[in-house]
């Protein structure tokens, strides 16, 4: 390589303004970034352009139906734990236009979505966020069938990985093997020291992005501080999950009196899902014109925890709010192992964190385990 | 539908505040294909003429409060191929069925100079209380691109695609924060049926429930999650008492509130 | 499935979205009974037709623009793919707009789709039918590819329920079947004066069977509680719950194992399904609201 970078694999250190180069090369690159910014009372993702935009100095309480941000008191870029956003959100829109089909004579001609898809760089995926993107591409592009839109986005996506440094009241990540180290495939990962940054060479293409940067091999010293402040994070988990199997013992207590006693407590909201880094379901429906002559197909985020989502002529075969939620965990924790080979959970605690009533799904497999 | 002919279109109006059949005419950009598409029969805040029914769709807005309003929606039935009731006040009653729990000669005789000019039920109520009706859109307003869906759905001859999905729904596909975890704000998303777009929380107030419970939704668990937030019960009664109050669900979680 | 690789060689690369409908005229409507009636269609591409093929109990999805779309199971011969049947019956928003069409309006088709009968492994077993209502028309390909290949089957009976002598499908073929060497035994829940069969519910039929047990497969299609009696009698005749073969119905959407809506516990419906052991799903399907 003519230009002095960083191989794969390797560690370096740079000063924590140097950032700022790093997102002007994502620029110059032809990348959207999308980054943590502080809006509407939380840290949510949205186009940034500056590290400025960053919610530095900020975090967030976590609990059960509960966020609040607070002040660190100190000048963290990344010291806070995982939103109420997704980068779902971005590979996987909430609402996207399949094709439009208008009436051509006796027939239809079928025009597809042929938008060019966006280029996105995520700044600040955490190892959580990156287990669950692996989860969402095993859905939408490793299996017999592949989502274009999904795989064209998420082929293009930069993404510039965060070492998670503070977890969450309702963060599990460790228990269930997602983080908080980021061990799943990305571009750069940071880990945020007091003073600097240490950054691990994930691509070359993430290399080629600290062209403009000064940098220098992280010492030993860096390292270790990077490492404890990890381990640090692993240590400090809100909550843990037994995730022994999930799956036998969801499916031996599929009418265990537990889901009587959430289904009294859930709102059937669907909120859980929607924040779910994982969750994928969808609908898709048609908008049509007045005359019918023209129609565009458009897909929407759907959830299980919706009435109709179940629906065959004659009724809805998951009736009530003790079948749609032993639905929800059940596929997560359990089936989703089937499905995918993977389970469907990261443990991020969005669903405790952002359910308005704060169930926390930790807890209800414990009272299934205790009294199983 | 009859091709031959447009299709005739009526609207009728009962106890309201004429907000949601002025959503027709809101609907400006389409409102020329409407009027392409359908002939307007009968709608006397957009047409001086009015011609007799029968009609293909009637848009009946308001709720039932007295009894010549109960004579005329049966004969707006008979004349109606497609009884749409259109808005809370339609569907639910309206915000005027706070007389419903209690005793409507008190309003009367408090707000009226000449009380004894005044012919009233005691209740207001839902147009399906009285007659079939083959559609509701809820809202207070109703949306207009529902309006729209209906219209179009009747016309090319399927069911209408109308939301049931709850308000967070809609929250969640804008990138709303919630404001009830993030900000301990009340909001009855969770139990409201969406279709607004979720308007109220993206202006970071509490969702009030205007398009009605959402199917098989919990209000009671929600009322006391806002009761742990500080709310009184009285207050949680009222929250679910609103544009919506005498819907059978709501109506239920404002009564188990009242005296909590 | 089987077919996906050859027929998306002959298609535009656009077309490798699982999403995009592929057009179909409609070439021939033939009424079965009250509310059901089958489709005949057409590919519109030459060379998607050409290149078209499925497996028995595969399904498509029927795509009406402004109406919607619907999972329909394919019913005609899998050996002659080009003649594309679906036996419809008139229950929702599409298909009863499909009800509306005439010959030469269009169709959007996305398929095949699913799991299949396992026609080659049941290869020189006895083999029994047990078919509910429009649940015939699922079975019908299979049975198509079992008279096609007769020799290669030992004793094959198809039981054939429906509500009324009215209701029962393909009923005027029965006897074209027979001259297989297939027993065909229909059965109504009410008769009426004209009617000569049997009288009750499907399952029941299989009282008068002596299946071996060792060597015998059963495919069945109908209403859920159906499916269950018959693999009830199976079991009670020792035939093994893994060569017991169910197809269900669940909501459809995408039909790719992408909307979530057909889940069954461990399975997509769309995917593993709808053609599934009865081994596989038994235990879940005692489990109410699942």
């Amino acid at each position: 390589m003519a230009e002095n970078l960083p191989s794969p694999g390797e560690q370096v250190v740079i000063a924590k303004p140097a950032l700022q180069s790093v997102f002007k090369a994502l620029d110059s690159a032809g990348y959207t970034l999308i980054a943590p910014v502080l809006r509407n009372e939380a840290i949510i993702y949205d186009e940034v352009s500056s590290v400025d935009e960053l919610p530095i100095g900020w975090t967030a309480e976590t609990g059960p139906g509960h966020y609040r941000l607070e002040q660190r008191g100190d000048e963290s870029f990344f010291g806070f734990p995982a939103g109420p956003s997704t980068w779902k959100g971005y590979l996987y829109p909430s609402r996207l236009k399949l094709f439009s089909v208008s009436k051509n004579g006796g027939g239809y001609q079928t025009v597809p979505n042929q938008d060019v898809s966006p280029s996105y760089a995520f700044i600040g995926v955490r190892a959580c966020e990156l287990a669950a993107i692996a989860i969402q591409d095993r859905v939408f592009i490793e299996g017999p069938f592949q989502d274009p839109h999904y795989e064209a986005r998420r082929e293009k996506a930069f993404i510039l990985a965060v070492n998670c440094t503070e977890p969450g009241e309702t963060c599990f990540c460790a228990s269930m093997g997602a983080g908080p180290r980021c061990t799943q495939a990305f571009d750069l990962a940071l880990t945020e020291l007091r003073d600097a940054f240490v950054i691990e060479i994930g691509s070359p293409l993430g290399a080629r992005m600290l062209l403009d940067v000064e940098w220098s091999f992280a010492g030993a010293l860096e390292l270790g501080r990077a490492d404890q402040k990890i381990t640090d994070a692993e240590n400090q988990m809100g909550r843990t999950l037994d995730t022994s199997d999930l799956p036998g013992l969801l499916y031996d207590n599929l009418e265990h009196p537990r889901w009587d006693d959430v289904a009294e407590r859930c709102l059937s909201c669907t909120n859980c899902t929607l924040v779910c880094p994982t969750c994928f379901c969808s609908d898709m429906k048609d908008i049509s014109d007045l005359t019918g002559a023209n129609t565009e197909r458009v897909r929407v985020w759907d959830s299980c925890f919706n009435p109709d989502f179940s629906y065959v002529h004659g009724g809805h075969l998951r009736p009530n709010i003790r079948a749609r939620y032993r639905q929800w965990l059940t596929h997560k924790l359990a089936s989703w192992i089937d499905q995918f080979g993977t389970s469907g959970c990261v443990g991020c605690g969005r669903c405790i964190t952002w359910c308005p009533v704060g169930i926390d799904l930790t807890e209800e497999i414990a009272a299934i385990r205790d009294e199983a | 539908m009859s091709t031959a002919a447009k299709p005739r279109l009526a609207v009728y109006k009962f106890a309201s505040c004429d907000g949601c059949q002025l959503s027709l005419l809101d609907c400006e950009d389409e409102l020329l294909a409407v009027a392409g598409a359908v002939e307007i029969a009968y709608f006397v805040e957009a047409r001086r003429q009015t011609l007799a029914g029968p009609y293909d769709i009637t848009l009946v807005e308001g709720s039932v409060t007295t009894e010549e309003e109960i004579e005329r929606i049966k004969e707006v039935r008979r004349q109606s191929r497609f009884l749409v009731a259109i808005g809370a006040c339609a569907t639910a009653g309206g915000i005027q069925s706070l007389r419903n729990w209690i005793d409507v000669n008190d309003y009367v005789n408090t707000v009226y100079a000449t009380p004894e000019y005044i012919d009233t039920l005691a209740t207001s109520k839902p147009i399906s209380d009285y007659v079939e009706v083959d559609f509701e859109l809820r809202g207070c307003p109703i949306s207009k691109y529902q309006l729209l869906e209906l219209v179009t759905s009747l016309l090319i001859g399927r069911l209408p695609h109308l939301p049931s999905h709850s308000v967070c729904q809609e929250c969640k596909a804008r990138g709303t924060v919630c404001v009830t975890v993030a900000q301990g704000i009340p909001c009855l998303g969770p139990v409201t049926l969406g279709g607004c777009w979720a308007i109220c929380p993206a202006f970071n107030r509490g969702c009030y429930g205007c398009f009605g419970p959402v199917e098989d939704g919990n209000p009671i668990a929600l009322g006391e999650q806002f009761m742990a937030l500080g709310q009184t019960g009285a207050q949680v009664s009222r929250a679910f008492r609103g544009f919506n109050g005498y819907a059978p669900v709501f109506r239920q979680a404002s009564e188990y509130f009242e005296d909590k | 499935m089987a077919t996906k690789q050859s027929t998306l060689q002959h298609i535009p690369t656009i077309s490798l979205d699982p999403m995009l409908p592929h057009w179909a005229a409609i070439a021939k409507i033939q009424d079965e009974t009250p509310g059901v009636a089958t489709y005949a269609l057409e590919f519109q591409d030459l060379a998607f037709r050409t290149a078209y093929s499925f497996l028995p109990g595969q399904f498509n999805m029927l795509y009406l623009p402004g109406i919607g779309e619907v999972a329909i199971s394919i019913s005609s011969d899998p050996e002659t793919p080009h003649e594309l049947l679906h036996t419809i019956r008139v229950a929702g928003n599409v298909t009863q707009a499909i009800e509306r069409l005439k010959v030469g309006d269009q169709i959007g088709v996305r398929g095949p789709y699913g799991s299949a009968w396992p026609v080659e492994v049941a290869r020189g077993e006895d083999l029994i039918f047990v078919a509910g209502g429009i649940g015939l028309a699922p079975l019908r390909p299979a049975i198509y590819h079992v008279i096609r290949h007769r020799a290669e089957y030992g004793k094959i009976t198809i039981l054939a329920g429906a509500r009324s002598p009215e209701d029962m499908l393909y009923h005027d073929e029965f006897d074209a079947w027979r001259e297989h060497d297939i027993e065909v035994i229909p059965t109504v829940d009410r008769a009426d004066e004209s009617w000569q069969g049997r009288v009750g519910v499907v399952p029941m039929l299989f009282y008068s069977l002596r299946p071996d047990p060792r060597n015998t497969t059963v495919f069945t299609c109908g209403p859920e509680i159906m499916m269950r009696f018959v693999a009830y009698e199976a079991m009670a005749r020792r035939i093994p719950t893994e060569r017991v073969f169910v197809s269900l119905e669940r909501n459809m959407k995408c039909a790719v194992g992408f909307c979530g809506h057909c889940q069954y516990g461990p399975t997509f419906l769309c995917k593993e399904g709808p053609v599934l052991s009865f081994a596989q799903i038994e235990p879940f399907y005692n489990v109410e609201e699942f």
